[in-house]
């Protein structure tokens, strides 16, 4: 009997130990360990952040989905990572620290044959001075953070309706963030609902965007044929800001933030200051904060780990300068190069260099969007590494299933606005995800199955999503048809 | 997290961005949010993500 154990239940770990066990039967043992005791539908965050979803809306509580699939559920986070055992036991194994309300701070060690790193990303605040909820900008990173913006965007509304001005900033914390989607849903969101309150001529909003150029996202843009032309997202992103009346600010690194006020190099090296009235700055990300120990006990982060805290997987991590980037270099397997039953799925694994150009500013400062890692992509990782690991435990010798994001493509619905007859979002695709300029040498995709338009129909597929994923997330009957 | 008393004023418009960027036409934004198009668009969207989905999973 083998046991696997996935770190992490959100989009990517979900996914795979939900797969894990419908393939797997129960002969073997699946084991989630997540320091969180629900699932969170991220991409429906924004809603709530505006005020128009409840947390509870968004989330799905993991241990009754668990207890009837025959998942073990431990809510707990994982500290130590031992993939050689110890010096009286060769088996790896994790350590844990119990978060669920009483058992918090107790300490457990769960071996495993195979493990999913899926961990997610540690939401880094800390990168920038005065980031983040409980300091002076909100976030919608998780549902708590959401409703919190929530919170004071609703007093916003409430002064603006007694005749106050007010100043949104929305956008991204650091140089080096990735989430831009995010921030984009958030900023054209907001501005929506202030229509929707009447109150939109006393509002200013303004997006500051680590990103070279808006509709970025972090990979790079995207070409779109439409309108005669092959346009690159820019046009798009610019074009949905300036009908919305939103003002924005690219190429940012946000040095600090402090009450009503960020302070942000640009990519010239000019410092700036931007004051407002609520701020939604996402943060950078890194990893958890998961170290790894071989069987003497010596730290051996470097082997597994990349600095940035993220996992090594089976890409080419070689430095080299942005023209020699290929799309070979992205992982298939998201195996462990230095340990075969190791795996990492969505964001935990560490991208072997960014998708978009890097800049620094003359400063050294980076400001540069980072690759996404998030949604459709994530799902169909973990997805792909529960295959290989149900296969390896059956007798295939190497993982079996490959989801290269120069591979697969995605799709992804950007709500600009939710109401069933005057809401709109945008729909895109995008194939493959990471551009290939060897096999599409112009544009870096296939623009036939590359393309975005905006329309109510968006927002519709958007409510669909919504539930859809929810009703995968909760394993109703036929989850596994939906596909990631 | 009040930075009305001594905020600096954005730029006037023709100074800023937006001046400079592309912007829909009255028919471009009817058209989103016209219920009989958007049908339309609905079921050709919905069949042009599950071809990307389609061959996305034929990847691996």
């Amino acid at each position: 009997m083998a046991q696997v154990v996935v770190l992490g239940a959100g989009v990517s770990g979900h996914t795979a130990a939900l797969f894990l066990r419908r393939w797997l039967g129960q002969d073997h043992q699946v084991v989630v360990i997540s320091p969180n005791s629900n699932y969170n539908w991220i991409p429906s965050n924004i809603w709530v952040g505006v005020g128009l979803l409840r947390p509870e809306q968004v989330m799905v509580p993991l241990a009754p989905i668990y207890r009837r699939a025959g998942i073990e559920f431990k809510q707990a986070k994982a500290v130590g990572l031992h993939p050689e055992g110890n010096q009286r036991a060769p088996r790896p194994y994790v350590d844990i620290e119990w978060t669920l309300p009483g058992k918090v701070g107790e300490k457990e060690r769960v071996a495993y044959d195979f493990l999913i790193n899926a961990t997610g990303p540690k939401l880094n605040f800390e990168a920038t001075p005065g980031l983040g909820p409980g300091r002076s900008s909100l976030s919608v990173c998780t549902a708590a953070h959401a409703a919190e913006a929530a919170g004071v965007f609703k007093e916003m509304v409430e002064r603006m309706k007694r005749g106050e001005r007010k100043r949104f900033v929305i956008g991204t914390g650091h140089g080096t963030c990735t989430c831009q989607g995010a921030a984009f849903e958030y900023v054209v969101n907001l501005e929506f609902e202030l229509r929707v309150h009447g109150v939109r001529d006393r509002a200013e909003i303004v997006y500051l965007s680590n990103e070279y150029e808006l509709g970025d996202f972090g990979m790079g843009g995207l070409h779109i044929r439409r309108g005669g032309y092959i346009t690159p997202s820019k046009i798009f992103a610019e074009s949905l800001f300036a009908e919305r009346g939103i003002d924005w600010i690219t190429r940012a690194h946000v040095k600090s933030v402090e009450a009503g006020r960020a302070q942000y190099e640009t990519l010239a090296g000019e410092d700036r200051e931007v004051a407002f009235d609520m701020a939604m700055l996402l943060p950078p990300f890194s990893g958890v904060g998961l170290h790894a120990f071989n069987r003497q006990g010596s730290d051996i982060d470097a082997t597994v780990l990349m600095p940035n805290g993220f996992m090594r997987v089976d890409a080419d991590y070689q430095k080299k300068p942005y023209e020699e980037w290929r799309a070979r270099d992205w992982p298939c397997y998201y195996q462990s190069p230095a340990y075969s039953n190791i795996f990492a799925a969505g964001i935990a694994f560490a991208p072997p260099h960014a998708v978009s150009q890097p800049h620094s500013s003359p400063n050294g400062i980076m400001i540069s969007a980072a690759p996404p890692r998030t949604g459709m992509p994530s799902a169909m990782i973990g997805k792909a590494v529960a295959r290989s690991i149900v296969d390896m435990i059956h007798g295939s010798e190497r993982p079996t299933h490959t989801a290269s994001m120069a591979e697969i493509g995605a799709a992804c619905v950007a709500s600009a606005g939710a109401n069933p007859f005057t809401g709109t979002a945008a729909s895109m695709t995008v194939f493959p995800i990471v551009p290939d300029f060897e096999r599409y040498p112009e544009y870096g995709r296939d623009l036939d199955y590359t393309f975005g338009e905006i329309g109510l129909a968006g927002h519709w597929i958007k409510i669909i999503l919504h539930h859809l994923f929810l009703y995968k997330a909760r394993m109703r009957p036929g989850w596994w048809l939906i596909p990631e | 997290m009040d930075g009305t008393q001594d905020r600096s004023p954005l730029p006037q418009a023709q100074l800023r961005e937006a001046f400079y960027a592309t912007k829909p036409t009255r028919t471009t934004v009817f058209l989103r949010t016209f219920l009989p198009w958007q049908i339309v668009r609905f079921v050709w969207i919905n069949l042009k993500m599950l071809v990307i989905i389609r061959r996305s999973h034929q990847t691996h």
